[in-house]
């Protein structure tokens, strides 16, 4: 079995609003579930201009931290009502919202846990790849203080993981330049 | 590496595939300038949230999904064509029951948006997106027509080679890919930059589909095959390809 490279990135161009948006994208939870909560933001191009053509993806554990998924070693637990992904394309004023459930703590390096999170993949136009990002939880500062992808970023950078509270959740915009340029991943 | 099942780190992680994508900046492509982040990348440890994904399923397709000439009343205008192939890891296997996305222009190259304003008119019979999943083998396969050519303004008298926009999620949020399927000789890669942001020639060419007689539909459809490849595991241990530097 030999190792074939992998296929190209190619951006997702100007017009990825017909071919990729769900009505139900946006729902990582199901509507209405009542802890859920939006996660709302938005994606700034590098003059501070808002993104109207993008697109943004998370990935998140359940509440108990745990993914329904073979590769977690855990066993896959069934939640229903709860996809853990969620797609939505960023609006005329470059806006997002994701609702879903806030995850819990993740298993992590050297018996160490991962502070809650929710990685986030960013589409534009103008984007020959995505980008990747995570958020972090404002509340949590025990644990973003011990997580480990957290506390390897540099201190004044960190502050672009961590989303503010807003009234139905919380506020996490994107910035792909600039002086508050989001830390972005090389996944 | 620690494979506890409650303490570490997930038993598996996938390679990262450096040199085959294209830079994130790239100025021949103007829209990158003010849209690359301009830091260095962090490496993200491949840990749980990143070697699972979405498994998304049947719920995401229905019945004309796969087949864009069918998705209203008349026929689209243009050459129907049969896009095919499978969807493997870099470790040559599968990738069973994985959704796979298409969208693309109308057979004169116009796109169904408010946003596409060349004027080329638009087919009420072609909205150019399809879904379907893979079957057990990884493989999938769409009826569509083939996309035409279309200026789009990045440089002097810029034209898009003809295209289908693909979008694959595999089964780990490593593996997702975005890209573009192209035909074979096409005249226009030697003035695109999204063809030409691919640094290695060969990369490039694996974007490129096979004309499949065999796989023609007699009186009906010209058929291309056209394989993709995502992530494998860094877990499996290789001998690497010659080629790969």
């Amino acid at each position: 079995m030999a190792r074939h490279k992998t296929t190209p990135s190619q951006t997702v161009g100007p017009y990825l609003h017909i071919g990729l948006p769900w009505p139900d994208g946006p729902f990582a939870v199901a509507e209405g579930t009542p802890e859920g909560v939006w996660i709302r933001g938005v994606l700034y191009d590098g003059a501070g201009a808002p993104v109207p053509d993008g697109l943004i993806e998370t990935w998140q554990a359940d509440p108990e931290g745990r993914f329904n998924h073979p590769d977690d070693p855990r066993g896959a637990v069934e939640r229903p009502g709860f996809r853990a992904f969620g797609r939505c394309p960023t609006d005329a004023n470059g806006e997002y919202g994701i609702f879903t459930l806030k995850p819990g703590p993740v298993p992590g390096p050297g018996g160490r846990l991962q502070a809650p999170h929710i990685d986030v993949s960013v589409f534009a136009r103008g984007m020959l790849h995505r980008t990747v990002t995570r958020v972090y939880f404002p509340e949590e500062a025990a644990a973003n203080a011990a997580d480990p992808v957290l506390s390897s970023v540099p201190e004044p950078e960190r502050a672009t993981l961590v989303a503010r509270p807003a009234e139905d959740g919380y506020r996490f915009d994107i910035r792909l330049q600039g002086e508050d340029e989001t830390v972005f991943f090389d996944v | 590496m620690s494979t506890a099942p409650d303490t570490g780190p997930a038993p598996l992680a996938y390679a990262r595939d450096t040199g085959v994508h294209p830079p994130l900046d790239y100025p021949g492509y103007r829209s990158t300038a003010l849209r690359h982040p301009k830091r260095a990348l962090r490496l993200l440890p491949h840990l749980l949230t990143e070697v699972t994904g979405p498994l998304l399923g049947e719920d995401r397709i229905s019945e004309t999904d796969n087949d864009l000439t069918r998705q209203h009343e008349g026929e689209p205008q243009g050459q129907r064509i049969i896009v095919h192939g499978q969807v493997r890891d870099g470790d040559g296997r599968p990738v069973p029951h994985t959704l796979v996305e298409i969208w693309q222009a109308n057979a004169g190259g116009r796109y169904r948006h408010t946003g596409d304003n060349w004027p080329c008119p638009l087919d009420p019979n072609f909205t150019g997106v399809g879904r379907t999943l893979t079957d057990d083998q990884g493989r999938y396969r769409f009826t569509t027509i083939r996309p035409g050519a279309y200026p789009w303004r990045n440089h002097d008298n810029a034209w898009r080679p003809a295209h289908i926009h693909f979008s694959l999620f595999g089964r780990a949020f490593t593996q997702r890919l975005v890209t573009q399927m192209y035909f074979p000789g096409d005249p226009l890669f030697f003035q695109d930059p999204m063809w030409n942001s691919i640094p290695d020639e060969k990369a490039r060419e694996r974007l490129v589909a096979r004309f499949d007689y065999a796989n023609t539909a007699p009186e009906w459809a010209l058929a291309y095959e056209w394989d993709i490849v995502l992530r494998g595991r860094e877990a499996t241990v290789f001998e690497d390809e010659v080629d790969e530097d």
